[in-house]
Order: structure tokens, then sequence, then C-alpha cells
């Protein structure tokens, strides 16, 4: 408890003894927390360390079974959100509440009108919102309607929403999961700014680079329990993994040279259109080798989504060719992902909760999804249940998902033990090819590690990988390729010892840097 | 992460108990208003319903059409479809067995006439969500209006030929001419005074083996088949289906067609067991109330069976508290409406309170033990 001073400094939120239990799962125990005034406070933990749950008791979406929450100085009963509006608290969620047809001005006054008539409060909005702007940087179109602005956008609204409403203490949860690097920066510097003006932010995260880049104390929250405080200054990214983890934690992935062989995925002028008509995928082209990782970098909606769905055989295909295993695929003869699979290749979905496991399916039931149809798990009628419990219970161990439950459902994992699963179940049926997405989304940092292994042992043993995923560091630590989509297009292409934050940051929002420029025209002559 | 920690039973047991019992508690309200003492009005109920083998044999034979109709209903919810046309394919499934017995009852040996007519009452009950399933998987054409349209349709066609082809010449009413009696399904007490027992007549018939016979075949198809698994996937998660290879058009024609083929079977009790002719509006609800049963059972087979037992209950019940009090026949429906209300609409709002009872006294049973041991 080294920077828990004892009252001297003003607090913003004080919580003493803060405990609560869902049924048997104890998510809170006793927490105390002190967040100084016009103090930029970050909360590190893994998934199911409590943090999420803290937060709602804060922002009165769940009420503590014991203890208190002190809002400047005050003992606060905080029952529902209103009420810690009412306190002077906004939050601004991992994903967005925002209505998507409505325009930013009518999102802010939503729920706060404050009269009959709409002009008028639209009137008062306005000049508040152009205040805010001004002093804030927080500067977004007012009139258009929120599904046709960027998320960083969209994210500032959220944020505005909160001041409009005459927020104090900002609580933001996760909130550069969605950025790029230029953008998150932007965020900072707002946040900054808030700072300055006297409010305070409580900054939920996983990324121990932005905890270390924006906050001034940090407070790390392990298995429900709140096991340091310290000053952001006095710390260091290792620290604060070991902290989060309760071990060591390697953050450096440590690999061998690659060793490409014979193209296994070929794509070629590959383009494809949404229902609406939208150009998704502009005439990408990518090769991927045997026993190499390309990674694919780009902020989350440019076409990486619809790249692995086309791949896959989920989406069909409209225009160009793919060709995986030796198989060629064109629009005039289209696959269904059965088939895919059939060539050999795994597919590990970017979102696990829409597509790589069904909620409330049994554990052994999700780890034969889409090679239910296998003759090892089938009789002629009926499934061979015993034989599919059986390999879901040793691949379980094998991987160690925990809990080793295959009737369990697998809702009641945790979403690092969730991944496991169904990374194990596309490893184990040996692809030659493995399309990879997002593979530790929302997973804690011990089981990254883990996963990240997994990706290079898939490598080294000479199997073609394609990842796609937005956290650059990920990107950058495993892939030997990188390649960036802007808007459907592949904007370039460099190898992974060459990249840096920067260079992919201004590649991402489709800026090429000189050195890449150079690099590409090289390789065109 | 809650739900872990509460056994099954709970859900399964305890909570639909207590709603009833408070749909019971309602109705009592209802009977008190009507000036009749809610004791003796469940007392008759229950008298009239399973009293004596007369009352029983209704029962069950109104339990026979329900759990045809429940898992109709069941086998398309799994798959995220809303069978509303229960009702529509049950009267087609009518037509198809009926024309068998019209034409073939009588011809050929009872042995051979009934594989026939189970057929053709399974398939064109079967066929008849042929369109609706289509339009959904391929058009995307919403279920529920789709088959609620079918239902109108079945009524315009049965009507038709009703009137047209099938009546006989010279009758007055709207059915069918009666099957030969070679075509006619045993009846219970005739099955049991073959072996020398004696019961009271009633239309109880053979069909409520077919019925169990179908529960649990229903149960292996949607646990244990991997076409259950994947009208399960699908119904669960779309993008997750489709993800796996599972051709969404495909498996809800499936889904639909198996719906079809149980609503058909309705056909087995109520017009080969008891009416032995096709009359005009045969189904009459029955394939409606099977939305209801479905809820109530959970969507699972041998919930369906409570939940036929249940609905059987209150039918027949309700038809002898119109004789022994005089009350408007519509109480079944006042009755029905209450259980609906109470274990279906009001599902979730006894879940919680009970939750928490459930964990406070677990928790004290424990430190209990602790304590003594």
């Amino acid at each position: 408890m080294t920077a828990q001073t004892a009252g001297t400094a003003q607090l913003a939120i004080e919580l003493r003894g803060i405990d609560k239990r869902f049924g048997a799962v104890h998510a809170n125990k006793y927490i105390d927390l002190q967040v100084e005034k016009g103090t930029i406070h970050g909360i590190v933990g893994e998934n199911g360390a409590g943090k999420s749950t803290l937060m709602s008791i804060i922002y009165g979406f769940y009420e503590a079974d014991e203890g208190q929450i002190y809002i400047d100085g005050q003992q606060t009963r905080i029952s529902d959100s209103k009420a810690a509006i009412g306190a002077g608290i906004g939050m601004v969620h991992q994903h967005f509440m925002l209505i998507q047809n409505f325009t930013a001005l009518e999102n802010v006054i939503l729920g706060a009108e404050g009269s009959m008539l709409l002009n008028v409060s639209m009137a008062k909005a306005r000049a508040e919102l152009e205040r805010l702007a001004r002093e804030y940087g927080l500067d977004v179109p007012l009139d258009i309607p929120v599904e046709r602005l960027s998320v960083g956008l969209q994210q500032r609204i959220e944020i505005l929403k909160a001041l409009y409403r005459g927020a104090r203490i900002l609580i933001l949860d996760e909130p550069t999961g969605v950025l790029t690097p230029q953008e998150t920066e932007h965020l900072f510097k707002v946040l900054a700014a808030l700072k300055e003006q006297g409010t305070t932010v409580m900054l939920i995260t996983h990324k121990l680079q932005e905890i270390m880049a924006a906050t001034d104390n940090v407070s790390v929250m392990r298995r429900g329990e709140m096991v340091a405080h310290v000053v952001t200054s006095e710390t260091s990214r290792e620290q604060l993994a070991e902290l989060m983890v309760g071990r060591k934690v390697l953050l450096q992935v440590d690999k061998g040279e690659a060793n490409p062989g014979k193209v296994l995925l070929q794509v070629d002028k590959l383009s494809w259109r949404d229902p609406s008509g939208v150009l998704r995928l502009d005439n990408v082209n990518l090769t991927v080798r045997a026993g190499e990782i390309v990674g694919i970098a780009g902020v989350s909606g440019n076409g990486q989504s619809e790249l692995l769905d086309v791949l896959s055989g989920i989406r069909p295909l409209q225009q160009g060719s793919i060709t995986l295993n030796g198989h060629q695929i064109t629009n005039l003869e289209p696959v269904n992902p059965a088939q895919v699979r059939q060539y050999k290749v795994g597919h590990i979905p970017e979102d696990r909760h829409k597509m790589g496991l069904i909620n409330s399916f049994a554990a052994d039931e999700a780890f034969v999804l889409g090679y239910h149809r296998k003759a090892e798990y089938n009789h002629r009628l009926m499934t061979k249940r015993e034989a599919i419990t059986a390999d879901c219970a040793e691949k379980m161990h094998k991987w160690d998902v925990r809990p080793q439950d295959p009737a369990l459902k697998t809702a009641n994992f945790s979403g690092g033990n969730q991944q496991k699963l169904v990374i194990a179940r596309e490893m184990e049926q040996n692809p030659d090819i493995l399309l990879v997405g997002q593979p530790t989304r929302g997973v804690d940092i011990g089981a990254i590690e883990a996963i990240h292994q997994q990706i290079i042992g898939m490598r080294d043993a000479d199997k073609a990988v394609l990842l796609v995923s937005v956290e650059l560091e990920e990107i950058m630590s495993l892939a030997d390729r990188i390649l960036v989509m802007f808007d459907g297009k592949i904007v370039g292409e460099i190898p992974a010892q060459m990249a840096t934050e920067t260079m992919l940051g201004l590649m991402m929002a489709n800026i090429l840097p000189d050195e890449v420029r150079q690099l590409q025209s090289g390789a065109q002559s | 992460m809650s739900q872990a920690r509460i056994p099954g039973w709970i859900y399964v047991v305890v909570i639909p108990l207590i709603n009833i019992f408070l749909a019971a508690l309602a109705a009592a309200f209802v009977f008190w208003y009507i000036d009749v003492s809610p004791i003796e009005a469940v007392v008759a109920m229950a008298r009239g319903a399973f009293g004596d083998s007369y009352g029983l044999g209704y029962t069950l034979y109104y339990t026979t059409s329900f759990i045809f109709t429940g898992l109709a209903v069941a086998v398309a919810f799994h798959c995220g479809l809303f069978n509303i046309g229960v009702e529509g394919q049950a009267y087609m499934g009518a037509l198809g067995l009926g024309l068998v017995c019209l034409y073939l009852g009588g011809k050929i040996p009872f042995i051979l006439l009934l594989p026939l007519s189970i057929t053709a009452a399974g398939l064109f009950g079967g066929l008849w969500t042929l369109i609706p399933a289509w339009l959904q998987g391929y058009r995307g054409s919403h279920i529920v209006i789709t088959t609620i349209m079918f239902n109108f349709i079945a009524t315009a066609v049965m009507s038709y030929l009703l009137v047209e082809v099938l009546k006989p010449k010279g009758s007055m009413s709207v059915e069918s001419a009666v099957f030969d009696p070679a075509s006619w399904l045993p009846k219970m007490y005739e099955v049991f005074a073959y072996f020398g027992f004696s019961i009271l007549r009633s239309p109880l018939n053979v069909s409520i083996f077919w019925a169990l016979l179908c529960t649990v075949a229903v149960y292996f198809f949607i646990w244990r088949s991997r076409w259950g698994y994947e009208i399960r996937a699908l119904g669960q998660n779309a993008s997750a289906a489709e993800y796996a290879g599972i051709s969404p058009g495909r498996t809800i024609i499936m889904a639909m067609m198996v719906s079809g083929i149980l609503a058909g079977f309705f056909a087995l009790n109520v017009v080969q067991g008891e009416a032995h002719q096709i009359k005009f509006g045969l189904v009459n609800g029955m394939g409606f109330t099977g939305i209801a049963v479905a809820l109530m059972g959970r969507n699972h087979p041998f919930g369906i069976v409570l939940a036929s037992l249940l609905f059987g209950f209150l039918y027949q019940g309700g038809s002898e508290l119109q004789f022994e009090y005089g009350v408007d026949p519509r109480i079944i429906i006042i009755l029905q409406g209450l259980v609906i209300l109470f274990s279906g609409a009001l599902e979730h709002m006894m879940k919680h309170p009970i939750e928490r009872a459930y964990l406070a006294l677990s928790q004290k049973f424990q430190q209990q033990t602790v304590a003594e041991g």
C-alpha cells in the first residue's frame, strides 16, 4: 500500500471495504481504493480480476454487499446509474451506448433533454458542446448520424455525453481497444486536458504500456483483491505484469528465424462487396508460405474480418481467386466452410462469442463445432458422445483449459480458457494453413503468453499462419512479414524486423512512410 | 457465474411448480369472484380429470394431442424458429391420414394400413412446412408470418376439399365419410378388455404409445444426433453455425420438416383414434396450445410430456367444472391463460428470489455442517 497517502491530498473517490459476491463467486474482496482529485488513475488486472465489477459498483449497476463509497469526502449511496450521474460520475463503456441513427447532438441530450421542446435543449446542448470542444479538443461533427462516424469520434461523443451531464469523475473501460495509435494518443491528450481542468479520470485497461504512458497512479487487481497501489513513475511494465499475474511473465516472445517454404495460401485480386454494396475488400493480393507468420495490421473495420470470412468460406467469393493448399477457389466454384476445413485449413475466428463458440453448449459440444461430422465422432445415426467427451477431456488436459470439465457450459469458462478451447480445437486438427483472428482479445496476460507460444509452434511445424490483429504489439512480436490494411486495400508490406509502431500507425491511417515507399518501389522494379 | 452454483433441479422442478402454484392462486381469485369455492372447484377438477378411468381416459386423450403439438413447436424452437403453423400442419396431417383411411380402409389389413396412415399424416404435415421453411431459409421471410398465413391457407384448402370433394353426397355437415372400422386405431378400453381388465369407455387410444415413442425419439434426435446438433447450433448462434459449415437453409428446412411431421401425427390421435372422419376445424386450437405446452416444458421432450399432462388436466377438469357448476366453458381458456401467464410470461419473476433463497439456505446448511464437523 505504498502510494495510499493518508488523507492529505483531496480524494475524488474513496472506497472502503467494498465487498461483492455473486453466489459463491467472490468478485470483490474488501477493496480499499483512494483516487486523488485531478489525477489519472489506472486500474489494471487480468480478465475476471474484478475490475468491471468494481466499476459497476461505482457506477451503480450493482450495489456492494458491504463497504462504503465516499465521493469528494462525502459518504454516498449509489443505488443506480442515475445516482452515480448525480454524484458527478460519468462512464464510457467499452461497447458504446450510442443510438446509431441519431446525430451526436441527439445522442448527447438523450435522457437529459431537460424540457418538453427538443429544440430548446438542442440549442443549449450545442452551445455547451462547442465550449467543451474548444476546451478539451473534443471536436465532433454534431449533425451527422453516429453510424457514419469513425470509432474514435464515437468514443469522443461518449466522453461528451458524460461531461455534458456534469461528470467530474470520468471512468473509461478499456477505451483504446478500437483506436489507432494516433487516435489513442489524441485520447490521452484529451484526458490530460481534462485533468488540467480538475476532472478525475479512472482508466481501466489491460494494456500496460498505456498505463505507463497516461496515468499518475495505478492500482492492480488480482482475483477480486486489490494487490497493490503504486505511483506510475516508480514502477515498470514488468513489475505490473508480475503483480497482475502473481508470477514472472515473459512480455517478449521468444522466436527463432522463420524458414519459409512453398506457398500454401495465395490470394489473387480478391474483391468483395457487402450486401449494401460497399466495397469491403479491394483487389487484395497476398501469399503465405509454409513456416511463416504473415500479420495483417489495421484498425478494426478495414476489411480484415471480411478477408478472414472469405478465406474460410463463410462469405461467398465474388471476384478474384484463392488457392488454399493447392485447391483453387473462384466464384464459379464456391465453397463452404466445411469444404475449406477439408483442405486442411484451420480458422480461429476473431470473435469467439459470435463465431468460435456457442455459449449455451457444453465444452465438449463446442469442442467439435465444425468437425462434428467427422467419422470419429459419429455412429451411423447418433453421435459418439463418449468419444467426444473423452477427446475433449484429453485436449483440455493437454492445453491446460481450466476447469477441466467437458460438461461445463462454455459461457462459464473465463475468456482465456474459452479462447484456449477454440485454439485447441483448431490446432489439434493439424491444419496446414491456420487463419487466426485476434487470438488474444479479452484474454489475460498469463494465457496470452501460452497462446503466442502455440502460434509460433505452428509456424515452426511448417504451417502457414495468417494472423489478423488490431494489437500492434502482437503483430510486431509474432509476424515475420506485416501487411497493413486500410479501407479494404493492402496499403503496404514490411518485414517485421523493420517495422516500428509509428511506421505501422501511419500506414494504418493510409500514410505511407518514406521507408515503405522505397521498399515497395524497389520490389516493383 | 452464479448460475453454475445453482443445481438444475431448481430450474426444472422447483420454479415451474411455484409458478403453477401462483397460477392456481390467481385462479382461486377468479373462482371466488364467480361465487365458486376455490377448494371445491379444485376438487371437482381433480375428480373429473383423475377420479375414474373415464376422466383419466379423457385427460390422457388430450395429453396425447398436446404431446404431438408441443413436440412440434419444441423442435422448431431449438432451431430458433417459432412455428406458429402447427395448427395448419396438424390439419394437413389429418388430410393425409384421412385419405389413406378413406380409400384403403377395409381394403388392406390394418397392419399394412397403419404404417401408411402414419407416413401420410407425417408427410402431409411435414410438406406443409416446406414453403415457409424454404422462404425463411433462402429468402429471409419471417417464419412466424408465413406459418400463420399457411394456417389460413390450410383452413381454406380443407374447407374446399371437405365441401366439394370429401363430403358424402346428401350429407349436411362439413365432414368426410366415416372411415371403415377396420382402419380405426384400437381404443385403450378395448386393449384393456383384451387382457381381461375392464375400464370405462373413453377416446383414449393406442396413439399415446406413439406419442411417447416420439418423445424419446425427439430427445435422441435433438441431443444425440448430428442433425440435432446442427439444429441447436443454428438456433443458439447462427454465425457460429455458419462458421462451422452448417447450411442455415438446409437446417431450417430439416427442423421445420421434423416439426411438421410431429404436428401431422396429431391426426393419429384425434382422427384415426377418435373421430374416424375428417371434420371441419378438427384441430380446434390444440396446435396453438402446443406453443404453451412447449414453453412450459422448456422445449425438453420430457418436460413437454408433463406440461401436456397439466394441460390435459385443465381441459378435462375444466369441462367437468362446466357440468358441475354450470360455469362458462371459457373458464378453461382463463385457466390456461393464467398458467401461460405465470409460467411463460412471468417465468423470470420468481427466478431471482428463489435463487437467492436457495443460496441463503445452502450457505446456512454449509455453516451448520462445518460447525458440527
